[in-house]
């Protein structure tokens, strides 16, 4: 079936080198590093104390509010310390995280196993979900669980599963629909069955045929699942264009998809959903393709969360001092300041780029030849955008649909004059999350001096009213004492 | 000559109820630009723009006696909102606008006399009499009042410090390449 058509978008140089190599699994090292917060929403509670034993898929920092997801040890060993760490941010500022010290043993938690995941009913799936501190693994780390109960509160009759991968270099998606195609269609069939069972389509890019060929003869088991083969085209994979190929609707400005009755769920989300909910374990590994022409060996690793990318390098090999180190994909990722920063949930790529496949193009003025126009998949004016913003024009920018950019960086790629163009939409839209923040707390400063003026105005007046009281109490004190010394001049008298 | 005078007197009396009742339900109280300022601005009254109070201050900045950057506990945030409602263009580029602050106590030298959280006008330092005094930093917004009171210099302003979520792309700063063009034109005229 042919999807409706989408608009802009570009053809970056695919670059999926390790299509073809088999996932490996990569020795946990002596330490992991655990950052509280590896998805959106308030970052985990730790439940262990620094030196308590832990055993591997044990809970050791626990979801807190409505969005939040919990997190496991990889491993069996205990928990050193809870200490400051870089992020998995392009500032590399200090978060909090907690040091797991590996003893090698592999203990496991035990673990408790439904007889058939088709007997539960859903919101039991999405409990065993949440249970496992599954999110979102294509990147985005939202927490699996709240999506799939807002998918029940809300009317969802298509589910999609996102297996483009349209970024350059990763192949961990394909490379899981490829080896793993049994768990990863049975993890599908448990998001249907949490859904309700609605109509599933698994959406492939059609650069990998072996997925789309091996996924198809998986799906025709099942009933309404089946295979999309969509092309080859970035950001085919992000959540707005491929629901739009697929359903023809657009999720409108502002909304969620669930709005228009549509739940996207990532292939690794899937995969890790069937080991969650069939086998009981939860999310401690993940798959990354590690990448770039720096590296000696690059390939698909299977990585235990909080492994530090410098053990990950070393593992690897590395031909060259990396120029650049990136998370995630070449478009969408964010280059990292160093390699002291640990594997979390949403990293799906490690690429260490050499010198020359960062080269920075030199910038020129803008010709206003509109191919940015041509290549944004949002149908938005990057050009006139990015000017604006170069002259802090914040509001006029919002205007003309800078919420709107996905910030998937198509008009930055295709710009000839290599203009940053996603780097100043980033800039605006950091400015706008500054400027709510500013407005929350100046409200929240006059609510506290209102609160001060009016305490102050209280106290006053209590004071007021205790001075009259006293004066009032002296006064009748007076009143009474004269009138005993009345009392007593008869008793002189007599 | 009759007709003349009622129409006159018919026409002077029913304006004269149009206005009347004008004055009294069309009431302008205040200039309205000077109180959607002063809605605006903090209203800690620190005068740190140089004015007795936030009143003041707006009166000045509607009487465009005053820059719109006047304000440090406002910051970017206010001259934005405060150049949208006077309809100003604003250059940020030579603002002189700094950076946003807030009281911390030195621990060491605090002897807790209790004098400056009863200066605070957003009760954002907490503390008691012979007690280290302490600042909270989502309450404070950088009014200064408390370090005037201070009796041994433990007050003091820092800037906020950069975290995780305060951190913000930087602006792109423009590349030689695109200033060629302004550069030839400042040398030929």
């Amino acid at each position: 079936m042919a999807g409706f058509p989408i608009r802009g978008g570009v053809h970056p140089e695919e670059r999926k080198l390790t299509s073809d190599i088999t996932i490996m699994r990569v020795p946990t090292p002596g330490r992991l590093i655990l950052p509280l917060k590896q998805h959106i929403g308030a970052p985990a509670k730790p439940c262990r104390v620094p030196g308590e034993i832990v055993y591997k898929g044990a809970l050791v920092a626990r979801g807190q509010g409505n969005v939040s997801a919990h997190i496991h040890a990889p491993c069996s060993g205990y928990v050193e310390d809870i200490i400051d760490w870089p992020a998995p941010h392009p500032s590399g500022l200090p978060t909090k995280a907690m040091v797991v010290i590996n003893d090698g043993r592999e203990i496991r938690e035990d673990v408790s196993v439904p007889v058939n995941p088709f007997y539960l009913r859903p919101e039991v799936i999405a409990e065993r979900v949440a249970q496992s501190g599954v999110v979102g693994l294509g990147g985005a780390t939202f927490p699996a669980a709240v999506k799939l109960t807002l998918g029940q509160s809300h009317r969802t009759p298509v589910l999609i599963i996102n297996g483009c991968e349209c970024e350059p270099y990763l192949t961990c998606d394909d490379r899981l629909m490829q080896e793993r195609t049994q768990d990863v269609m049975g993890g599908i069939s448990i998001l249907a069955q949490a859904l309700n069972g609605p109509e599933t389509i698994i959406a492939i890019e059609e650069n990998k045929p072996e997925a789309i060929r091996l996924m198809h003869k998986a799906a025709e088991k099942f009933g309404n699942i089946r295979v999309m083969p969509v092309p080859t085209r970035y950001p085919m994979g992000s959540e707005k264009q491929l629901i739009e190929f697929i359903t023809g609707r657009q999720v409108p400005a502002g909304k969620l998809s669930a709005d228009i009755g549509v739940m996207l769920h990532n292939i690794a989300t899937a995969y890790a959903v069937n080991r969650a909910v069939r086998e009981g374990k939860p999310l401690t590994t993940r798959i990354v393709t590690v990448a770039g022409e720096a590296i000696v060996r690059p390939g698909n690793y299977e990585i235990p969360l909080g492994m530090l990318i410098s053990d990950l390098l070393e593992f690897c090999g590395l031909k060259e001092d990396p120029a650049r180190i990136v998370m995630g994909g070449p478009m969408m990722g964010q280059a990292i300041p160093h390699a002291g920063i640990p594997v979390t949930k949403g990293c799906n790529g490690v690429l260490a780029m050499s010198a020359a496949e960062v080269a920075r193009r030199v910038e020129h003025p803008c010709i206003r030849c509109g191919t940015c126009v041509d290549a944004c998949p949002m149908g938005l004016s990057p050009l006139t955008m990015a000017r604006l913003l170069m002259r802090d024009k914040l509001d006029a920018a919002v205007d003309i649909g800078l919420k709107d950019c996905i910030l998937c960086g198509s008009c930055s790629f295709a710009c000839p004059s290599g203009i940053p163009l996603a780097h100043y939409f980033n800039y605006g839209k950091g400015e706008l999350v500054s400027r709510a923040q500013q407005k929350q707390k100046d409200d929240e400063i006059k609510r506290l001096i209102l609160g001060r003026q009016v305490r102050m105005e209280r106290q006053e007046k209590e004071r007021e009213e205790a001075m009259a009281r006293r004066k009032a109490e002296i006064a009748a004190r007076k009143a009474a004492q004269a009138a005993a010394e009345q009392a007593d001049k008869p008793m002189e008298v007599a | 000559m009759l007709e003349g005078i009622f129409t006159l007197t018919i026409l002077g009396l029913s304006l004269g109820l149009f206005l009347g009742l004008a004055a009294r339900y069309l009431k302008v109280g205040a200039d309205p630009i000077v109180e959607d300022i002063t809605a605006m601005l903090p209203g800690s009254n620190c005068g740190q723009c140089g004015f007795a109070g936030c009143g003041q201050a707006a009166e000045a900045v509607a009487g465009g006696t005053a820059s719109l950057d006047m304000c440090p506990p406002g910051g970017k945030s206010l001259v934005e909102s405060l150049a949208a409602r006077l309809g100003v263009d604003w250059d940020f580029s030579n603002s002189t606008a700094s950076e946003p602050s807030v009281a911390f106590v030195e621990e060491a030298t605090c002897i807790g006399c209790a004098r400056c959280f009863k200066a605070c006008p957003t009760d954002a330092i907490v503390g008691a009499p012979k007690q280290i005094h302490a600042v909270l930093n989502s309450a404070c917004n950088g009014c200064r009042l408390c370090v005037d009171v201070c009796p041994t210099e433990c007050l003091q302003m820092i800037e906020v410090q950069t975290t995780l979520e305060n951190w913000r792309w930087h602006k792109p700063l423009p590349q030689l390449a695109q200033l060629r063009p302004v550069l030839a034109r400042a040398q030929a005229a």
